[in-house]
């Protein structure tokens, strides 16, 4: 397993290949269905995101609420298909990578290898494993969501796989 | 004897033996299953999961490692072993020699799902579907209730994650296409899923009825354990030979490419009409949470 902090160089970013099994460290904010809904609302209003897209790393996850003493309840991945309808235009304006669970579309693949990004898989159903791997989490936009809120996340050795690389590469191509 | 007098015995006699149960005893059960799925896989499941890791290398192998770690790690922490801890299906097969007194039945349940969602700390993932506005609390549950004999009442109860339901189909197939038609639609389901619904995924299959009943039928399959056989031989081996076929696939756990895809085929039948062949699909991703008990 690779050690990676995030954000990656473009160098490594490129260095990573399909199939490559990674431990992510450093920040992530999760958004799914609605919140992503919401930043497009926002983005074709020609208003101010609540997140830099430039440093963002997108984690396709609602999770669980925290109980007492942890920083985030269960926290597995959502599956990514679903932002196939968001990811090309958030990569075209900078978005540095995403992590989820599952294959995308060849347009969010061409948008990778377009501007040399990678999408992680993280494993769907390991929730508890990886609400063990969430040191802190701050809710960040559109608490009305709920669990599909935006967090900020800070992780540490978050396992995962290099799902589609910066190459277009794709550890679900058989 | 006359026919009133006969009715008047017959009542008697039932109402003598007729049980009395107060729902409240029913939103219980149901806080204390819910709160277990949420948290616990089946037993069968992680036997199934156990024997997957064995048949797989590579990545697929490290996906099925990291499950079945998460496993423990969610009995330890006492936390949902997936965040998606559903749609709350309760599945009530109430005998007619019981009479339910106090809060309505579906509040019952409701309450019972309301109290677990809350005090476990899940994850509340039901909305309105044209709005997106979180109910809050996980309710309504999809209750089914089915009359049965006896004075029993068997609840089960299936915490059933999105990721896979989303990949569920319904087919209406004609009587021709028969048994080959059937495993086409099941292979074909688990194909177009691909790694989408959290594979090595459980696949409930509902065989007859009508439009509705078939789905239900499919349904009602997932809450069988893993790896059981339909009691029908030709039903059976329908099970067989669709999970092999399944497993040809290739698409592995978390679709990293394996050996298996599926942990099981479960199928349930059901007389249909001289037109039809209803097939449904209903998938569940490898987290297989259900919990019963019989009150």
């Amino acid at each position: 397993m690779k050690q990676l902090h995030l954000p990656l160089s473009a160098e490594e970013t490129q260095r990573l290949r399909a199939g490559d099994g990674v431990l992510l460290s450093g920040v992530i904010y999760t958004a799914r269905d609605c919140a992503h809904r919401r930043l497009f609302e926002l983005l074709d209003a020609g208003k101010d995101l609540p997140v830099d897209l430039k440093t963002t790393y997108l984690y396709y996850a609602g999770p669980c609420p925290a109980p007492a003493g942890k920083a985030c309840g269960s926290c597995g991945p959502t599956t990514s298909a679903r932002m196939n309808a968001f990811a090309p235009r958030l990569l075209d304006l900078g978005l540095p990578g995403m992590i989820g669970k599952g294959e995308m579309s060849e347009e969010t693949r061409q948008a990778l290898v377009r501007n040399k990004r990678v999408y992680f898989a993280a494993i769907g159903g390991a929730g508890a494993q990886y609400a063990q791997a969430i040191k802190r989490a701050d809710l960040v936009a559109f608490p009305d969501l709920l669990s599909e809120a935006i967090y900020r996340m800070e992780v540490e050795d978050f396992p995962a796989v290099v799902a589609i690389d910066s190459a277009g590469n794709s550890v679900y191509d058989r | 004897m006359s026919k009133e007098k006969l009715c008047i015995f017959r009542n008697l006699f039932y109402n003598i033996r007729m049980r009395t149960l107060d729902t409240s005893v029913i939103s219980d059960c149901v806080y204390r299953l819910a709160g277990k799925a949420g948290i616990t896989l089946t037993p069968a499941c992680l036997a199934a999961l156990e024997r997957a890791k064995k048949s797989e290398t590579g990545a697929a192998h490290f996906a099925l490692d990291t499950l079945l770690r998460n496993a423990g790690t969610a009995q330890e922490n006492h936390m949902p072993a997936c965040q998606d801890t559903g749609m709350a299906v309760v599945l009530l097969e109430l005998g007619q020699d019981v009479h339910l007194t106090g809060m309505p039945l579906a509040d019952a349940v409701n309450d019972g799902v309301r109290r677990a969602y809350a005090d476990g700390y899940f994850r509340k993932s039901i909305c309105d579907p044209l709005t997106r506005v979180n109910t809050g609390d996980n309710t309504p549950a999809h209750l089914h209730t089915e009359i049965v004999p006896g004075e029993r009442v068997n609840v089960t109860f299936l915490p059933k994650g999105f990721g896979s339901e989303n990949m569920s189909r319904l087919y209406m197939l004609t009587p021709s296409e028969g048994r080959a038609g059937i495993v086409n639609a099941i292979v074909e389901t688990v194909r177009l899923a691909g790694s989408r619904p959290c594979p090595p995924v459980y696949v409930g299959v509902g065989i007859g009825g009508a439009f509705d009943s078939c789905a239900f039928l499919a349904k009602k399959a997932l809450t069988r354990d893993v790896g059981t056989r339909n009691a029908r031989t030709d039903v059976a081996s329908i099970e067989e030979e669709a999970l092999e076929k399944i497993n040809a696939l290739g698409i592995g756990a978390q679709g990293f490419g394996g050996r298996v895809t599926a942990l099981g085929v479960a199928c349930e039948i059901a007389p249909t009409h001289i037109a039809g062949l209803p097939v449904a699909v209903n998938i569940q991703c490898h987290c297989i949470r259900c919990e019963k008990e019989s009150l």
